[in-house]
């Protein structure tokens, strides 16, 4: 049986703002357990919330860059149940009135075509904190809670199930990694899934394709990796293709991945469901978002990665492929637009970001932004192996030489003499040379077999230790034939 | 007359004089402890040592300056709601009775900041669920008029202590007429301002959006004293009001000629105590006879005000309560049990007591999913409504008078049983707390030696005129 599927995200960001939500105590992921907390993110009795304005901007600038509707008055509300990680007994979360509603992401769907998934809300929420169990041994047994998370500012972004959701693990992928590329360009959160700064909840429901109505969905909570997702999601779709083809119907439930055994296991029903009691929460004022503020943050807004793909294809002539590259991390998208400004040869710098800088960064492994090589220094390299001033075999020796030492390429041109030998007389010296020692060679050539050309183009490439244009060399040979 | 008993204005006036010391106020105020409180009650906490210390840094500045705040050197009880850095805050309440909080509620760091003296932790209704201070863990304060009879609440400790001269400012909280009901029932003043004017941080949550620090004092002039304290905008609090700050001491001297005063006919029906109706008809005379123009008005959704109170404050309470897990601070039971849900349920069972559990009961009823839109949202529109009234009340007169309370201060133990009698006695205080209005109760005679209350009751941030006629009501009627 054929079988088509509704895919939906609840994605948890964590926004990378200096203090939490609600007090000013420091964000931090390494600081000692219970180090960043007052008495307003331990929940003491009589502390109250102040809401971070930069908190706020980030849901909004989130907002404009997934084409979301910006509400003018937004409202906290208080979502409450029990749990010792979660000091006030409540989360502070939107209910009714979030900051955004009805946006899109655009992404390529597997017909190839530009496809744009419905964001229903993106929402602001405080962060619990985090509970650390003790060993399984009953006489040890106790859990201790750090609170240095509670409170951390975190964005709530849900696509729509009914607008536009995602039909296959492909696009699910594609929804994801496109969502994480926006987020880091507009810079609100390093997205960083092993530090739990970017966790999904996924609900999937399937149906044969000839029938009506969608069964039930499943709910999979909190993942914090996209392998994980796109395997959770892959055993749930086949989890669900045997229930209903055994006539069964799907339950609607919330489940857990197992990482390990790589399936799904119920946690609660929809009957189970907790029943949170949102109300607007007294400790806070609804927010006001005038259009002065809407657009001082569209000031600020950094070109997306779509519109910067579009213009290094066709302002730059940069090919597709490189130019999606280039895009795809906005770390490496910066590098490139700095370079860029000042460089002439686009394609070149391209390809030499790609093909150059990213091999002694992987070798290395350090992350483009602390690249020893300086921008204006990478440009400055590819103009002189532009200029033929240097070979582009000599280009890359002297762009490891800068990376491992940091120094501009005119220094270590200078220091270790790797300018390209111009001058006629002595690169035909040089050929001369070689035919003599290789007369066999020599002999051939003459002959006019062009055969040995490429070896004796070596042999010169040696000599002047690389530092050779090997174009002109092709052609002095030919003329020292002729010469003689 | 002793230190203790003299009003914080007179006290403040002799200190610059040199006449006297903060030593001798605050020792005079000890004395008055030792002698009354195993029979009153007002106090969960007194701090004797530290008020003795901070009584000697009065002096010591009094010695070199002269311009000190007037609050300087005054001893002031703090109900046991605000959090004190350092000192044990109960609210009342067995699950936290050995909290130490570890920062000073905004209003406690004002008047500290200003030289007062604390003298102690007043007793209170449990989280200030009540109107009789009788559901306390340390018991019920007696009222110091006839000690047969409840104080009012919650903030009953704090009236007390004011009137009987255990302390001579206080700070109340009211969430529905706790800091007017028990200063009417204790013979004291009590204003509360107009929400958002005092900062709530630091204050014990029990309803959010009804919650507000108050001044108590043994007349209204004092109570504008210890307001100028405490009012003010704090980046602590979100819904503390940014708004201009005027000297309210300054306000009281005015006259109060030409005001016009409105009497709503909704508040002297059937259920007010007849006596205090005559005690109140015969002030509107006096207010009359010096100038002020008495209008009917109509407050016509005041019938729903205490049902509309007991949805809004318990569905609050119930989601303000929910921090007090045994996780974290306070009482924690259960030390055998290995599961979390169990020990919440045992910590919660043994801490809290039966009035707050009820009403953290209702509270999460009132929230629950299927009942959210006919009560919690309900309650939300008529609380428009309330308000409403009064705005429109407000375009024709400058204050409103009523009753403080319906009845005298009733015996201990008279109302326990009958929750809906005991709710009944803030019916003419919660609507201010709904509207967010600022109210006072002004002592307003005696009837058989027990203190009638007398409400005042002012447009949004205009505690001004209220005070200013509470100070003149009670200038002319010395007379």
């Amino acid at each position: 049986m054929e079988y088509e599927y509704i895919i939906c995200f609840e994605t948890h960001v964590e926004l990378d703002t200096n203090t939490k939500l609600f007090c000013g105590c420091r964000v931090s992921y390494d600081a000692p357990p219970n180090s960043c907390v007052c008495p307003v993110c331990t929940g003491q009795p009589g502390a109250l919330p102040v809401l971070n304005k930069k908190a706020v901007e980030y849901a909004v600038k989130a907002g404009l860059a997934l084409n979301c509707r910006i509400n003018t008055f937004s409202r906290f509300a208080r979502k409450n149940y029990f749990y010792p990680d979660l000091p006030k007994g409540y989360q502070i979360s939107q209910y009714e009135l979030p900051f955004c509603e009805d946006g899109y992401l655009e992404i390529i769907d597997d017909s190839g075509k530009p496809y744009k998934i419905g964001i229903k809300r993106i929402h602001l929420e405080e962060d619990a904190g985090k509970l650390m169990h003790s060993s399984n041994a009953p006489e040890e047994y106790y859990s201790l809670v750090d609170y240095n998370r509670s409170s951390v500012p975190l964005l709530e972004i849900v696509t729509d199930h009914e607008r536009n959701p995602m039909h296959s693990l492909q696009e699910a992928r594609s929804y994801l990694e496109k969502l994480k590329q926006i987020l880091k360009y507009i810079d609100i959160s390093e997205c960083m899934m092993e530090k739990g700064q970017l966790r999904c909840d996924v609900n999937i429901s399937i149906r044969p394709k000839e029938s009506a109505e969608f069964g039930n969905r499943a709910e999979i909570k909190n993942m914090s990796s996209f392998r994980y997702i796109m395997e959770a999601l892959e055993y749930e779709i086949k989890r669900q293709k045997d229930i209903i083809e055994s006539g069964a119907k799907v339950k609607q439930e919330t489940r857990l991945f197992d990482e390990d055994k790589k399936i799904t296991l119920p946690m609660r029903s929809k009957e189970d469901a907790p029943d949170y009691r949102y109300f607007p929460d007294p400790d806070l004022m609804e927010a006001t978002i005038d259009q002065d503020f809407i657009t001082r943050m569209e000031k600020t807004m950094p070109e997306m990665p779509d519109q910067q793909l579009n213009r290094i294809i066709e302002q730059y002539g940069i090919p597709k492929n490189d130019a999606l590259i280039l895009t795809k991390d906005k770390a490496v998208s910066e590098y490139f637009s700095a370079c860029a400004m000042i460089c002439e040869d686009k394609r070149r710098l391209g390809n030499w970001i790609i093909k150059e800088l990213f091999k002694l960064l992987n070798d290395a492994s350090v992350p483009i932004v602390s690249c020893p090589v300086k921008p204006k220094d990478f440009v400055r390299l590819l103009e002189l192996v532009s200029k033929r001033e240097i070979t582009e075999a000599i280009g890359r020796k002297v762009l490891t030489e800068m990376f491992n030492t940091g120094k501009g390429p005119a220094s270590i041109i200078d220091e270790k003499g790797l300018k390209t030998i111009d001058d006629n007389d002595t690169l035909i010296m040089a050929i001369e040379e070689a035919m003599k020692e290789n007369p066999e060679a020599a002999a051939q050539i003459k002959a006019g077999d062009d055969k040995p050309i490429d070896f004796i183009l070596g042999r010169v490439m040696k000599k002047t230790k690389g530092k050779a244009d090997p174009k002109k060399i092709r052609n002095l040979i030919g003329k020292s034939l002729l010469g003689n | 007359m002793e230190l203790c008993g003299m009003s914080a204005v007179v006290l403040a006036t002799l200190l610059r004089k040199g006449e006297i010391s903060s030593r001798e106020i605050t020792e005079s105020v000890f004395k008055r402890i030792g002698e009354r409180e195993k029979t009153l009650n007002a106090y969960i906490t007194t701090v004797k040592d530290s008020a003795l210390k901070q009584a000697a840094q009065a002096d010591e500045k009094f010695r070199k300056d002269n311009k000190l705040p007037l609050l300087a050197g005054i001893p002031i009880a703090v109900k046991d709601i605000l959090c004190t850095k350092g000192i044990r805050t109960t609210c009342g309440s067995k699950i936290l009775e050995n909290f130490i909080p570890t920062y000073n509620a905004t209003a406690v760091e004002r008047v500290l900041k200003d030289g007062a003296v604390l003298i102690g932790k007043t007793n209170m209704d449990e989280f200030g669920m009540g109107s009789s201070t009788e559901n306390s863990i340390i018991g019920p304060t007696k009222n110091p008029v006839d000690t047969q009879l409840v104080a009012g609440g919650s903030s009953g400790g704090s009236a007390a202590a004011v009137a009987s001269g255990e302390a001579i400012l206080a700070l109340g909280t009211d969430t529905g007429g706790s800091i007017r009901q028990p200063s009417a029932f204790c013979g004291a003043a009590g204003l509360k301002p107009t929400y958002g004017r005092v900062s709530r941080y630091g204050v014990i949550a029990y309803a959010s959006s009804l919650d507000q620090v108050g001044p108590i004092g043994r007349t209204a002039e004092d109570c504008a004293m210890l307001l100028n304290a405490i009012a003010g905008y704090d980046t602590l609090d979100s819904t503390s009001a940014d708004i201009n700050k005027p000297d309210f001491l300054e306000a009281v001297k005015k006259d109060i000629k030409g005001l016009k005063a409105g009497l709503p006919k909704e508040y002297f029906i059937e259920g007010l105590d007849k006596g205090i109706k005559k005690k109140i008809d015969e002030a509107i005379a006096l207010l009359e006879k010096n100038g002020v123009e008495i209008v009917d008005i109509s407050l016509q959704h005041t019938k729903y005000a205490v049902s509309v109170y007991y949805l809004i404050a318990t569905a609050e309470a119930s989601s303000n309560l929910a921090r007090y897990d045994g996780v974290k601070y306070g009482f924690r039971s259960g030390d055998d049990i290995d599961d979390v849900i169990m020990m919440y349920e045992a910590t919660r069972n043994e801490g809290f007591g039966r009035e707050v559990k009820r009403r953290i009961m209702l509270g999460t009823y009132v929230l629950s999913a299927g009942y959210y839109d006919a009560y919690y949202l309900k309650a939300q529109k008529i609380r428009t409504m309330i308000k409403n009234d009064f705005d429109k009340a407000f375009k024709d007169v400058d204050f409103i008078i009523t009753p403080t309370t319906p009845c005298l201060p009733f015996k201990l133990g008279e109302k326990l049983s009958d929750p809906l009698q005991m709710y009944l006695v803030d019916i003419y205080t919660v609507s201010l707390n709904l509207s967010g209005l600022p109210g006072m109760s002004v002592k307003c005679g005696e009837i058989n030696g027990l203190p009638v209350g007398m409400q005042i009751i002012g447009k949004a941030f205009d505690e001004e005129t209220i005070l200013r006629v509470g100070h003149a009501y009670e200038k002319m009627s010395e007379k």
